[in-house]
């Protein structure tokens, strides 16, 4: 288990680190495919099997297709590389001292000495009939708000993106 | 089975959350910074599960699976966006988009 954890560790931030740094936006979704994966199988061992199988289908199905669409449909015959000029060439120094003084912050917090995890977490945590259960009882409300979330989330972007000419 | 302590998860969540601050304040194509957000977005999904297993309370799970959803409506409506700047310019970079004016 805990070669597992390595393991999907070392492939998380090498594959987030690809994410970020890769010219091409295919390749980026392709790494963020293989993070994506990893991280499934962190919440495999999270015991949030119904969380694992919703990351695979949901992210690296769904929304990273939406990604690869987009970039297959508007990209065709330009070129996606950032070739143009750099207007802010002290950007990047000043964003990897902003994110290195960000993960200071954050590792300084989780040394705190967080309530006793419970020592053996109950069975059933994670399997779909206890999810669908909390979801339909306790945490009905964030359900149904979550469903006009997406319905915002549709109608918004028909009146975008459905558009036949945009006025100047 | 030896159980990974809570602080390891902690630790990585919070190494691909700071990739994800660098990537998206570094990059100029909207795409890869949308991506970026996406990592940040499962930086979060990660620590809440993990606290989840932590407590042994299902309302991290819960949360986690809203707010895969609501990632999914954000890049949605990002991506709509995206499709809209392309359609005026071709070669696209977030520092010279002004007009966010439909």
């Amino acid at each position: 288990m805990t070669a597992l954890f390595a393991v999907c560790a070392v492939v998380l931030v090498v594959s987030a680190l690809a994410v970020v740094t890769s010219r091409h936006p295919v390749h980026s979704v392709v790494a963020l495919i293989v993070n994506f994966a990893a991280l499934a199988v962190l919440f495999l061992t999270l015991s949030a099997e119904f969380l694992a199988m919703m990351q695979i289908i949901i992210y690296a199905g769904a929304i990273l297709v939406l990604f690869l669409f987009v970039i297959a449909l508007l990209t065709v015959g330009s070129d996606p590389v950032e070739r143009t000029e750099n207007k802010l060439p002290e950007q990047a120094g000043q964003a990897v001292i902003a994110g290195l003084v960000a993960l200071g912050l954050i590792g300084w917090g989780i040394q705190a000495d967080w309530a006793p995890s419970a020592a053996r977490p109950p069975a059933d945590l994670g399997s779909i009939g206890t999810f669908g259960v909390q979801l339909l009882t306790t945490h009905v409300f964030a359900f149904e708000a979550t469903a006009f979330v997406l319905l915002v989330a549709i109608v918004g972007v028909v009146m975008m993106a459905g558009r036949k000419e945009i006025k100047r | 089975m030896p159980a990974i302590p809570l602080t390891d998860y902690l630790a990585l969540s919070a190494a691909m959350f700071v990739i994800g601050v660098i990537g998206f304040l570094v990059r100029r194509n909207p795409l890869t910074m949308l991506m970026s957000i996406e990592l940040m977005w499962n930086a979060g999904n990660l620590v809440f599960a993990a606290f989840a297993r932590s407590f042994g309370d299902m309302a991290g799970q819960i949360f986690v699976f809203i707010v895969i959803t609501v990632a999914a409506a954000e890049a949605a409506i990002a991506l709509a966006i995206v499709v809209m700047v392309f359609r005026r310019r071709v070669d696209v970079d977030v520092d010279d988009i002004s007009v966010l004016r439909g």
